[in-house]
Parts: C-alpha cells; sequence; structure tokens
C-alpha cells in the first residue's frame, strides 16, 4: 500500500503528519511513502532528510491519488475532489461537529479513520494522538504565560533582595493541565492545581503540585476517562474557590473541556478583575469559547487592569517538530494494529475495539459513533441487586445478659456437684489459659510456623501421661502405654528439631 | 521413687520453662533460646515423671529411642515446602497419644476415690473424643496439604446436622458411660464415641477448602493442646493442664489471627469453604477486561529501573520451589541499590508464617520480610511490585466490590504501586474462585508461567 503525506493547507499550520523518523517506521510496516514536496518545512523537515528516509518526494497533484492519506486536519472539499475512490485517510475529523464531512467522504467510499476517536483505553495510550497534542500544549501554555508574565517563576534570594515565586493555578487535571503543573513546578512555581474528579488528587500531588480540595460531595467520572458536566450547586462552590484563588496567584492555567459541548465558562470578569496587575491566563480551551469570560480566541488580550489572557489555539502547533513527531508515532502506533502482517496492507478488524472506534467510514457507510466500551476494568454492574447478606444482628442485652447469668449458675452448680480437687486443678487450667493468651498474643507472624512446631513438640508433654502408666502390672495397659509414648516422642524430639533448624534459617540483613 | 514434692517442683520448673519457649518465640531475637527453654523444660519433666514411677522403666526407653529416631528423621528430611504436612502429622500424634492415654485411664484407673468416679469419668471421655477429632482432623489435613485428599470442601446433604447428630449421639454416650462406670458396657460406649469422633474430625476437615489451611492448622494444634490439658485433668497431673492450656490457647489465638486476616469469622471457616453458600461466586466466570502481558526481559528490564521493588509470594512460590530464585535475584537487585522488600499477607500458603519460613530457607534476610500492616503504606511510593502465585491475598474486591465473597478481607494493597507484575501460570481465579480485578488495572502485567521458571528467566536477564 502507498501512503501520501500532504502538506497542511491551513494557514499558519506547521506541523505534519509524518516526520524522517517515522517515515522509517512505516516503511517496516510493509508501507511505501510518499511525501509532498515542502510538506515537512515549517516543521523543519527538509524533503532531503524524507529522502534519506526512503520516502519519495511528489508533487501536490500526485499526492493525493496515494491509497493512504496520513494527515492532521479534516480534508477540506478541495481536498476530498483530489482523493481517488476507494482510497483511505487518517486524520483528525471530529465527526460530531462535522457529518457532513462524513457524508462526502463516504459518497467517495473513502475509509475514513479518525485519530480523535480513539478510544480511552489504556492499551490505545500510544495512538492517542488527543492526548499528544495536550501535553505539547500543556507545556507551551506555561512557556507562554512565562512569555507575558514579567517575573521569575522561582523564588530566589539575591545580594539585591529578596524575589518571591510565582503561584500558578491549573484548573483541569487532564493530560495537559497535568504537563503544565509538570513544567511550571519545574520552573520553581508555587503550583496548585483543581480538578472536579477527586481521584486525580493523587496524580496532582505526584507532580508537585497542591490539589485544592472542594470541600462538595459529588461524583464527577463519567466512566469514560473524561469529566462530566456538574450540578449547580457544585459549581456555585468551584466558582468560590476560584474567586478566592484569583486574588492570590499570578498565572491561572484553563484546561477544563467537556466532549462535544463549549467549554464552561470557569473564570468570570470579576476574578479577572480582582488579580494583580501583570498576572496571566492562559485558556487552553479558547477554541472552544474559552474557561474565560474575557478570552479572545487566537490573541492575547489585555485588560484595564494588565492582565494578559492569552488565547491562542494552535499552542501545540507553536512546537511543530515535536508535535509532528508523536503525531506521526501515533499514527505508526495505530497502523502497527491496522497491519498486523508488517506486509503494507491494512485489516479493519472491527473486532479490536481500538480499531472499531476510529473507524468512522467504511465501505460507504457512517460507523460514527462506535458502541461505547467501559474504560476501566472494574467488574460489570450486575443485573441483580446485590444480594442482601444477613447482617448479624446484634443481640438484645436483656438476652445478652440473661444468658450470661444463666452460664453463672450453671458454673457454680458444676462447681459446687464436682469434687474440690477437680476445682484445685480447673484452676490451674483457667490461670494458664490466660497466661498462654497474653504470652501468645505478641508473637511476630514470621514465626507462626516456629511457634507451632514448638507448641506441637510441648503438646509432647502428655508423654508424661503416658510414661505414669507404664509401671502397671496390667499388660494391655503397658502395650497401649508403649504406643503412646512411641508417639509422643516422635512429636517432642521431631517437632523440638524442626523448630531448631528453621530458627537456624532466619538471618538478619548484612 | 522420688519424693513427691521434688517431682511436684519440678513440674512446676517445667511448666514455667514452657512458658519462656512460648514467650521467647514472638520475636526472632529470643526465638533460639525460647526452644531450649522448651527443650530443657521437657527433659526436666519427663525426667521426673521416670522417677516418679515404679517399673517398666525399659519399655519406655525403648518406646523413646524408636520415637526420637522416627522424629528425628522426619525433621531432619522435611523440605521446608511440607513443613505444613509435617506439622498437621505431629497434631494427629498428639491427638492418638491422648486418645490412648484417655483409654488405658479407663482401663486402671488407679486408685480414684469414689466421689471422684464420676467427673473422672468425664474427663475421661471428653479428653478421647477431643484427642480423636484432632487425630483424624489432622490427617484429613495431611492428606489435603500432601495433594492426597482432594483440597476442594467435602459438600456432604445437610452436614451441619450430621456434625450436631454425631455431638448429640456422643453426648447421649457420655451419660450412659457414666452411668455404667465400669466393665464391658462402659468400653463399649467409649469406643463407639471414639468411632463417632474420629469420623466426626475426618468430616469436620474435610469440608474446609484448601485455602482456609492455615485456620485449620492453628485449630487443629489448639485442639491438640486441649487434648493434653484432658488427659492432664484424668490423670490429675498439673503439668499436663498448664502445658495444654498453653498450647490451646495459643492455638486459639492464632487461629483467631488468621480468620481475622480472611475476614471471616471462625464459625464460618469451621462450617465449610468458600461459595458453599452458592451465592455471589457465579459472577466471578466472566471475564472483566483485557490483561497485558510481560516477557521475562522485560520484567528484568522494569525491575533494573526501578528504585524500590516489594515482592509479594503466596502459596504459588511454595508450590513452585521459587524461593531460592526470587532469593536470588533479591541479592542481585540489592547488589544494584535497589530498594528490595516482602510483603507477607498473614494467611499466605498453607501454614501460618509458612512464607517467612520459605523466604529464610531461601536465605532472604528477616528484616526486609515485612508483615501486610508494615507494609501496606509503602505501596503508593513503590515502583514495582511482583507479585509470585499470590492471587486473593492480593484482590482489590475485597476493598472495592461489596459483593465479592472476599468482601471486607484485609489484602495487599499492590496496585497502588506504579507497576505491578503478576507471576501466574494462567488467567485462572485463586482458591476463593473469585476473578481478580487487580489482572486488569492499567498498571498490572502478567508474566505468565511456572514461578520458578519464570523468575529464574528474569534471573538471567538481569
Amino acid at each position: 500500500m502507498h501512503i501520501g503525506i500532504p502538506k497542511e493547507r491551513l494557514a499558519n499550520e506547521a506541523r505534519v503528519a509524518a516526520t524522517p523518523q517515522t517515515v522509517g517506521q512505516l516503511l517496516k510496516l510493509g508501507f511505501t511513502v510518499s511525501v509532498e514536496q515542502g510538506a515537512g518545512h515549517a516543521a523543519h523537515f527538509e524533503d532531503q532528510a524524507f529522502i534519506d528516509a526512503g520516502a519519495t518526494i511528489q508533487k501536490t497533484k500526485d499526492i493525493w491519488q496515494n491509497d493512504l492519506i496520513l494527515k492532521f486536519h479534516a480534508p477540506s472539499d478541495d481536498e476530498i475532489a483530489l482523493m481517488k475512490e476507494g482510497s483511505s485517510i487518517i486524520s483528525y475529523i471530529y465527526p460530531a461537529q462535522h457529518k457532513e464531512l462524513l457524508e462526502k467522504l463516504a459518497t467517495k467510499n473513502i475509509t475514513v479513520m479518525a485519530m480523535d476517536c480513539v478510544p480511552r483505553i489504556s492499551r490505545a495510550q500510544s495512538l492517542d494522538a488527543l492526548s499528544s497534542m495536550s501535553n505539547i500544549a500543556g507545556y507551551r501554555s506555561v512557556i507562554e504565560a512565562a512569555n507575558q508574565f514579567g517575573r521569575f517563576f522561582t523564588g530566589q534570594v539575591t545580594a539585591a533582595g529578596k524575589v518571591p515565586p510565582a503561584k500558578v493555578l491549573v484548573i483541569g487535571a487532564g493530560v495537559a493541565g497535568l504537563a503544565a503543573i509538570g513544567a511550571a513546578v519545574s520552573l520553581g512555581a508555587i503550583v496548585r492545581a483543581f480538578d472536579t474528579r477527586p481521584e486525580v488528587a493523587e496524580q496532582i500531588n505526584s507532580m508537585g503540585a497542591d490539589f485544592l480540595e472542594l470541600d462538595f460531595e459529588e461524583e464527577a467520572g463519567s466512566g469514560d476517562g473524561y469529566a462530566k458536566q456538574m450540578s449547580a450547586a457544585f459549581i456555585e462552590a468551584e466558582m468560590a474557590l476560584f474567586a478566592e484563588q484569583a486574588k492570590d496567584v499570578d498565572i491561572i492555567i484553563t484546561t477544563a473541556l467537556i466532549p462535544g459541548k463549549p467549554a464552561p465558562k470557569l473564570i468570570s470578569k470579576e476574578m479577572v478583575e480582582s488579580m494583580k496587575p501583570g498576572s496571566v491566563i492562559v485558556d487552553l480551551a479558547a477554541l472552544t469559547g474559552g474557561n474565560c469570560e474575557l478570552t479572545k480566541p487566537g490573541e492575547v488580550f489585555e485588560t484595564d487592569n494588565n492582565v494578559k489572557i492569552v488565547g491562542y489555539t494552535d499552542l501545540a502547533n507553536r512546537m511543530p517538530a515535536q508535535a509532528s513527531q508523536l503525531y506521526g508515532t501515533n499514527i505508526v502506533n495505530l497502523l502497527k494494529l491496522l497491519a498486523k502482517e508488517k506486509d503494507g496492507n491494512i485489516d479493519i478488524n472491527f473486532e479490536d475495539v481500538v480499531i472499531r472506534g476510529v473507524t468512522v467510514v467504511k465501505d460507504k457507510e457512517i460507523t460514527w459513533p462506535a458502541p461505547p466500551i467501559q474504560v476501566s476494568a472494574q467488574p460489570q454492574k450486575k443485573a441483580a441487586e446485590p444480594i442482601a447478606k444477613p447482617e448479624p444482628k446484634p443481640m438484645q442485652p436483656a438476652k445478652k445478659y440473661g444468658i450470661l447469668a444463666l452460664l453463672i449458675i450453671a458454673y457454680f452448680w458444676l462447681a459446687n456437684s464436682v469434687p474440690e480437687s477437680f476445682l484445685g486443678h480447673f484452676t490451674v487450667f483457667a490461670l494458664s489459659c490466660v497466661v498462654g493468651y497474653y504470652v501468645v498474643w505478641n508473637v511476630t507472624h514470621s514465626l507462626h510456623t516456629p511457634l507451632m512446631s514448638v507448641t506441637n513438640a510441648i503438646s509432647g508433654i502428655i508423654l508424661v501421661g503416658a510414661i505414669l502408666q507404664v509401671g502397671d502390672d496390667n499388660g494391655l495397659t503397658t502395650a497401649i502405654a508403649f504406643v503412646a509414648i512411641l508417639i509422643a516422642s516422635i512429636n517432642i524430639f521431631g517437632g523440638f528439631f524442626v523448630t531448631q533448624r528453621m530458627l537456624k534459617m532466619f538471618q538478619r540483613g548484612k | 521413687m522420688l519424693n513427691q514434692g521434688i517431682i511436684q517442683a519440678a513440674y512446676v520448673i517445667a511448666a514455667l520453662l514452657f512458658i519462656f519457649s512460648l514467650r521467647g518465640l514472638s520475636n526472632q531475637e529470643s526465638a533460639k533460646s525460647g526452644n531450649i527453654y522448651g527443650m530443657i523444660g521437657m527433659a526436666i519433666a519427663l525426667i521426673a515423671a521416670i522417677a516418679s514411677i515404679n517399673g517398666g522403666l525399659h519399655w519406655i526407653i525403648i518406646a523413646m529411642i524408636i520415637g526420637a529416631a522416627i522424629g528425628l528423621y522426619l525433621a531432619k528430611n522435611v523440605e521446608m515446602t511440607q513443613m505444613p504436612e509435617l506439622v498437621a502429622l505431629l497434631h494427629s500424634f498428639v491427638g492418638m497419644a491422648a486418645v490412648l492415654v484417655g483409654i488405658n485411664s479407663f482401663l486402671d484407673p488407679h486408685a480414684v476415690p469414689p466421689n471422684e468416679v464420676t467427673i473422672h469419668l468425664v474427663e475421661i471421655f471428653v479428653g478421647v473424643f477431643i484427642g480423636a477429632v484432632t487425630f483424624s482432623g489432622s490427617i484429613v489435613a495431611f492428606g489435603k496439604l500432601n495433594g492426597k485428599i482432594s483440597s476442594k470442601p467435602l459438600s456432604l446433604p445437610n452436614k451441619h446436622y450430621l456434625n450436631l447428630a454425631a455431638i448429640v449421639v456422643s453426648v447421649i454416650l457420655m451419660f450412659t458411660f457414666i452411668k455404667v462406670e465400669t466393665g464391658a458396657g462402659a468400653l463399649i460406649s467409649l469406643l463407639i464415641m471414639t468411632i463417632i469422633a474420629l469420623v466426626f474430625g475426618f468430616h469436620l476437615v474435610a469440608s474446609i477448602g484448601g485455602a482456609d489451611m492455615p485456620v485449620v492448622i492453628s485449630m487443629l494444634n489448639s485442639y491438640s493442646g486441649w487434648a493434653a490439658a484432658a488427659a492432664g485433668f484424668m490423670l490429675q497431673n498439673d503439668l499436663l493442664i498448664v502445658t495444654g492450656a498453653l498450647v490451646g490457647s495459643s492455638g486459639a489465638i492464632l487461629s483467631y489471627i488468621m480468620c481475622k486476616a480472611m475476614n471471616r469469622s471462625f464459625i464460618s471457616v469451621i462450617a465449610g469453604g468458600f461459595g458453599s453458600d452458592g451465592s455471589a461466586a457465579s459472577s466471578s466466570e466472566e471475564e472483566q477486561g483485557e490483561y497485558r502481558e510481560m516477557q521475562p526481559a522485560e520484567v528484568a528490564q522494569t525491575l533494573k529501573e526501578a528504585r524500590s521493588v516489594i515482592i509479594v509470594p503466596g502459596y504459588g512460590m511454595a508450590v513452585a520451589q521459587a524461593q531460592g530464585a526470587v532469593s536470588n535475584i533479591t541479592e542481585k537487585l540489592r547488589g544494584m541499590g535497589i530498594e528490595v522488600r516482602f510483603g507477607i499477607h498473614p494467611v499466605a500458603g498453607r501454614l501460618p508464617g509458612h512464607m517467612n519460613v520459605l523466604l529464610a530457607e531461601a536465605k532472604v534476610p528477616y528484616d526486609i520480610v515485612l508483615e501486610m500492616d508494615e507494609i501496606n503504606d509503602d505501596f503508593p511510593d513503590t515502583d514495582v511490585v511482583w507479585v509470585i502465585g499470590a492471587n486473593d491475598t492480593v484482590n482489590p474486591a475485597a476493598e472495592e466490590d461489596p459483593n465479592s465473597p472476599i468482601a471486607g478481607m484485609p489484602v495487599l494493597e499492590v496496585w497502588k504501586a506504579k507497576t505491578v507484575i503478576i507471576s501466574k501460570r494462567s488467567m485462572n481465579t485463586g482458591y476463593a474462585g473469585v476473578q481478580n480485578p487487580l489482572f486488569f488495572k492499567e498498571n498490572s502485567y502478567m508474566l505468565f508461567g511456572d514461578a520458578k521458571d519464570s523468575v529464574e528467566k528474569v534471573l538471567q536477564n538481569l
């Protein structure tokens, strides 16, 4: 199969769907590869590098005639017109927003795989392009913020006085949020982060930031790896938290997205106005309307109180070489699944949930959306009601004391009717039980086996009983006692010896 | 024959030495001296007992020499993986001896004062009953551990009623026994009861599953103590009573600790194995997601890149005899400056403390072998956890799924570590028959194969 990698035509788009490195990997999978002239130029990959990697260079009209097109952005109408019938394309599609695009591609019998539809399961992580791009965007957001922020990120004590560290608030701890936290922490800032899903607190802490807790109970995971929309009361509590933080922090990075919906408005005009002059907000949700009310998509906007709001929508594109490399690798990983035989042919097997998820058009049919899959390997919710295990009823106090009283009466009755010598022995017995309890209670787990074998040996004391019976004149009892002595001796000697053997093996580390 | 007072004094010293012995066993440093206290105590007790009799010394010496030879032979040659079997076998000997001493005590009651005849007979009866249950129960436990008897719980219809019937019949027999007092009639009731008790003990242990063996063994340990104590009552010998009570309560505590480690009541363990109530185990058959595999070379790589490693061994390690290879890996990793520790669940293996003994045999220093409570908080900071042949004891369902048959059982929280590698023969469930969601977690990787083979392969790649 011949792969074609066209140049992205969108204005300012610098990325490309393959790099010389990923071309090499594609060749290993059995494909042949052509790259459009100058496709990698903006990402600093020259044509010669592609040729060295084993690709051929084609002109625009030829490149679109290949069997499989790898691309970043969804194809435009012109581009679809250039494609040949029955070919395939892998790119971003956003099928929810572009239904008519799917139809156009379907009528031309083009098989379409959407890199934005990779299911969020662990096996598919290696081809999750959204995560790759979010990671870059998160990192870049901190760099942009630092660029706009007129001060140090890290605190310093210099000969000329003390410089306080910058305080950064990251809202949303998805891939982008976590990348932003990591970048900001490594620049030396004090980083706080918030997310509606309390379970990510651990991840936030592991990146070196403080998790801001909201004193409010609500589950936010929706089982598909994304956060869901929250209740009004929750949002209110959340907004109060942000308002308070806005006064304190220098930089806010917002990354809150709800799939298929406009971004939630989290930073109000009032909050921006309450921020210190010189503060920076980087809004990663600018493309879908922005998390901040004042965000202007695509540009840096400075408010009257000197707060800069960065609304760039092309953060990943600002690091084109890296972005191209990661995206290219994501595509290679998808093709590894599609071309298992490594013979350069793709097999769209709908049994594989990953392939099923990304395929949005096949055989002239729109196959989007794919049936949902459960991300986590939690046990399936059982249809039947949980079997109510009968809780042991706590005993009625009256009943409890009644039984106790009965036992005491029975005990005294027994004590009254048995001979005195028995009671003497019984005293010894009861006290020994208590001693045994206290002595054994503190034994460490590791010594349980030796303890057991030593008690085993000790309970061979029954030998004493047998010995006392031997001396009798009765032949039968002596014979029985003989056997008893024999087996009890096995116990005593075997028990002590094996304990000794075991204890010798326990050694302290050097 | 020595003065009775001196003999009694010797018995007291022996009893105290036994207490010191158990006390010494409570920690590693004093354990060896504890064992020696036990030996000295036993020697004193035996000398005193022999000194107090009138004749038949030659029989005693012959029997003891034969017994000692067998005992030492067994102790010397037992593999550490077979310790549970040996312990079970030794329990059965105590039970047998108790039965014999009891019957003997009936045949030749010495001079029992007339007002104590009844209580003496009750003591004999109870002593023989406990001894017989201990004997047959231990034999079954031995067979199960040995693989000679299926470790699946035996499930007879109405098994609880059968047990109850055995006890009721035994009580009735006791009353006839006391009433008849002497002669063939009484002996027959005693022997019938012995047979019933033997069957009862057999059934009791046969209906308990393999995974509950730690509880069973410690329970039988306890019974063997009570049997000795009962013998002490019938022989009016305080030393036997003290020792029996010590052993009995020690075994009872161990059973309690084991039950707690499985979050099960003692009654429910005794009453039968997991899943015997037939409710929740049905959902366990279905697969719960996808698991990922790792090859030995990748495991070796992962271990090398880690800073801290916790190894969690289970019965599978014992079965495969992999402890030596595990120890070699530990040494190698520690040599590379990687922190290696072991996390042991209280019921790992088939005997309380079984894993510790195996690791000690393989020369793993005991101060890096930690118990569950000591290590559970450390998992989140651990890079790699390697589970070798353990399953139910690392099952997150115990904490996460209230419907799971093992819900509420304390488990090692291995899934909190960054990476979990699970060595296992197949995707089969553990003894509890419960599917383990751990295998499908995002940070889990399976290393399939016999534990010893795979551990050795990893070792080669290190």
